[in-house]
């Protein structure tokens, strides 16, 4: 872990002496598809076909716009690819330097930009055949997200059990932003596969629903956006909980990713506060809201969004209110800081820093 | 000594409010019939054309007190015999705002809606600041027509008992599109603040991920459509290009204020590319620039969190107290603001900022 700190030279943590032995765990690290012709080898005889000859080139939308600041880390070229596009680049810029025992590799191919059902149910198969053939059985210390067509839950949910068994995938990735909040219960057939086949639910940055970001329209900016998704995380987690999505499925395990955390205690104040007044409404609800996101959702260290100051942040860091909630990630090859590959906060106990760069991870992923 | 910036008085009914409709719209035929018949086809035909598809069952019958109710049969807080009983004389109010939310600003016929704003500012004036010197009024406006919002705050501005604007935080647009430019325009001509309260309607899924199920979910949500249009209001440069712009978030919440602006800092230091009015940290901007209503106030699980967070929020002269009377989340001002935050902070809270931002010992009440 020696190189993890050298990689974050002004961020550093923990003494070295402290740190070694820990096996890191990266819980968000893009394999980003490039083109659709990555895939033609998964697709049938008829989307090739298609491909072919309609100009069709599958989603185009992305999470993260191609030229941004946060879009793309300062990386050294790994052959002709474009970080985070092949296995090679993601081993020499991220798994090599910091040393890292295992990642949980995210796709957010966006399918679901693709209104057409078939054209994204197809797609998302094709992208995790890919992860499977390309990704999973090339390098041992790889996970990943299954791809699901967010739009459909019912496909949703077939894509899941289709590829749910293999022991490379851990858990499902779903867009944080979504046409219908993931609480709602049409969303039960895809929370009955993934808690059946005990993967962990992925709410990750992103989504191309094709509704606006916000409840007031479409933000001017890219920034406005980046900086609204932490609403989106917000409306999932009220809608999760409120809509007794724990209630009935008191296995599942979240896992918010990109999301950031200085919004979390604010927002569970909040949301406590409601409770206690208007829990008639929701009276499967048997507990403050807090307990259960505390029980059943860890968040990515990607991006730290809270106060400069190293003293506030951990401050804050004591406002989550549980040492279990923080996962390491670099969210490679997206930028969040503006040096290095990830920030991690200094200062930590040495103790909940060994929790946050591999334990928390380890128990929610079932790792060894 | 309380100043409550947030009290929701109504008519007696809808039909009590249109007494002070502008003569044009009050009777089609004393205008030959000459100018839209819209506002009667909507109120008497039509009925409210606003929150299409967004319904939620609430807590209670106009998410109110149960004991809101007056005596004599009128609806919370429409007798302002029981409202000064309850709230003025009860709690020793030196200063009440009034915040009537009747709906103006929503309707898809603005030009109903600036008719239904100008009636319910005329009927402010008449029934409830003639009355009652300890009252301060809203003006209401059409927000979603910059032009027909500054116009009325221009025929209201020179009336120092209206001592802001009156908007919702859910809008059809972000807050910091040109559209309501207008609007903010005449608000800094007059120095009136811009006061943005919970609720309202975007005319689409009342987050960005969709409409919830629940009231609960409405009602929580709110704060992330206050985070939005800060974000919105901050990034466009509306502070840059009017700089004695005042900006009142009203029943937001205060605790997710503190996290937006590190995000928002964190967020501009890489990105600061895509916002060229953008000069400064926009924590800055919004330290200058933005006040905030406590109700519902913050309540923290552990006793020293509500602490520390004023201390990350660094904002003890914008933070101004509220009850919402008559709604259900009443904040009392007995219990609301704890004393653990200090004599000199709940004095702030409690009456000091408010009669900075809104001018209270300016005279004229």
């Amino acid at each position: 872990l020696t190189v993890a700190i050298r990689l974050f030279p002004r961020r550093g943590t923990m003494a070295e002496a402290d740190a070694t032995g820990i096996s890191l765990v990266d819980c968000d690290a893009h394999a980003v598809v490039a083109d659709i012709t990555v895939l033609e080898p998964y697709l049938d005889d008829h989307w090739r076909e298609v491909v072919a000859t309609t100009q069709f080139a599958g989603p185009t939308d992305q999470a993260h716009p191609p030229n941004l600041a946060t879009s793309l880390g300062d990386y050294a070229p790994v052959g002709d690819a474009a970080p985070g596009t092949t296995l090679a680049a993601l081993r020499a810029h991220v798994l090599d330097p910091l040393d890292a025992d295992i990642a949980i590799l995210a796709c957010d191919y966006a399918v679901d930009s693709v209104r057409n059902p078939d054209a994204a149910a197809t797609l998302a198969a094709a992208a995790n055949d890919w992860l499977v053939a390309e990704w999973l059985e090339r390098d041992p210390r790889l996970r990943a997200a299954i791809v699901v067509p967010s739009g459909q839950p019912a496909m949703a949910a077939a894509e899941v059990s289709r590829v749910g068994t293999h022991p490379g995938f851990v858990a499902v990735h779903l867009p944080v932003r979504v046409a219908m909040p993931y609480g709602n219960r049409q969303w039960w057939p895809l929370f009955d596969a993934i808690t059946g086949h005990d993967l962990v639910a992925h709410l990750h940055f992103g989504g191309a629903p094709g509704l606006p970001p916000t409840a007031s329209g479409w933000p001017t900016s890219w920034l406005e956006e980046y900086a609204d998704m932490a609403s989106a995380f917000q409306s999932q987690l009220t809608s999760l909980v409120a809509e007794g999505t724990f209630d009935r499925y008191p296995g599942l395990r979240l896992a918010l990713l990109e999301a950031g955390f200085a919004w979390l205690p604010a927002f569970l104040w909040r949301f406590d506060k409601s409770w206690r007044g208007l829990r008639r409404e929701i009276p499967w609800t048997k507990r403050v809201p807090s307990a259960y996101v505390r029980e059943h959702v860890r968040i990515g260290l990607q991006p730290v969004d809270g106060p400069p100051d190293p003293g506030q942040l951990l401050e804050l860091i004591d406002q989550l209110g549980s040492d279990d909630l923080l996962m390491f990630a670099t969210d490679y090859p997206h930028r969040h800081v503006p040096d290095g590959l990830a920030a991690i906060p200094s200062g930590l106990p040495v103790g909940l820093a060994e929790r946050i760069l591999s334990a928390n991870a380890r128990d929610l992923y079932q790792l060894p | 000594v309380i100043v409550d910036c947030d009290i929701h008085n109504a008519p007696l009914s809808e039909q009590a409010l249109h007494a002070y409709l502008p003569a044009a719209w009050r009777s089609r035929r004393a205008v030959g019939g000459r100018l839209s018949p819209t506002f009667e086809r909507q109120r008497e035909t039509l009925g409210d054309r606003s929150y299409l598809g967004s319904e939620y069952p609430r807590a209670t019958p106009r998410a109110a007190r149960t004991d809101a109710w007056p005596p004599n049969g009128a609806p919370p807080a429409a007798d302002l015999s029981f409202l000064r009983e309850q709230l003025l004389d009860r709690y020793d109010i030196e200063y009440g705002v009034l915040t009537p939310m009747l709906g103006a600003g929503e309707q898809l016929d603005v030009e109903s809606g600036a008719a239904l704003a100008s009636a319910i500012n005329d009927w402010q004036i008449a029934e409830w600041l003639e009355p009652e010197p300890r009252l301060r009024a809203s003006i209401n406006v059409a927000y979603e027509d910059g032009a027909l919002a500054a116009a009325e705050i221009h025929r209201l501005g020179h009336d120092a008992r209206f001592v802001q604007i009156l908007m919702l935080i859910r809008t059809a647009e972000p807050l910091g599109r040109r559209k309501y430019w207008p609007m903010y325009e005449a608000a800094v001509e007059h120095d009136l603040p811009l006061g943005v309260h919970y609720g309202g309607w975007g005319r689409g899924p009342i987050t960005g991920t969709g409409f919830g199920s629940y009231y609960i979910e409405d009602q929580v949500g709110m704060a992330t459509a206050f985070q939005d249009q800060l974000t919105s209001l901050v990034v466009e440069g509306v502070f840059e290009r009017f700089p004695t712009l005042r900006v009142v978030l009203i029943e937001g919440g205060i605790a997710w204020l503190a996290a937006l602006m590190w995000r928002l800092d964190r967020a501009w230091k890489l990105l600061r590319a895509e916002a060229p009015h953008l000069d400064r940290l926009p924590s800055e901007a919004i330290r200058e620039h933005v006040w905030l209503t406590t109700q519902p106030m913050d309540e923290p699980t552990r006793a020293g969190d509500l602490g520390v967070l004023f201390e990350h929020l660094d904002m003890d002269d914008r933070i101004m107290f509220a009850t919402d009377y008559p709604h259900w989340d009443f904040d009392s001002p007995e219990r609301a603001i704890p004393k653990a935050l200090g004599a000199d902070r709940r004095r702030r809270i409690l009456r000091d900022n408010a009669h900075a931002l809104y001018r209270l010992d300016s005279g004229d009440g």
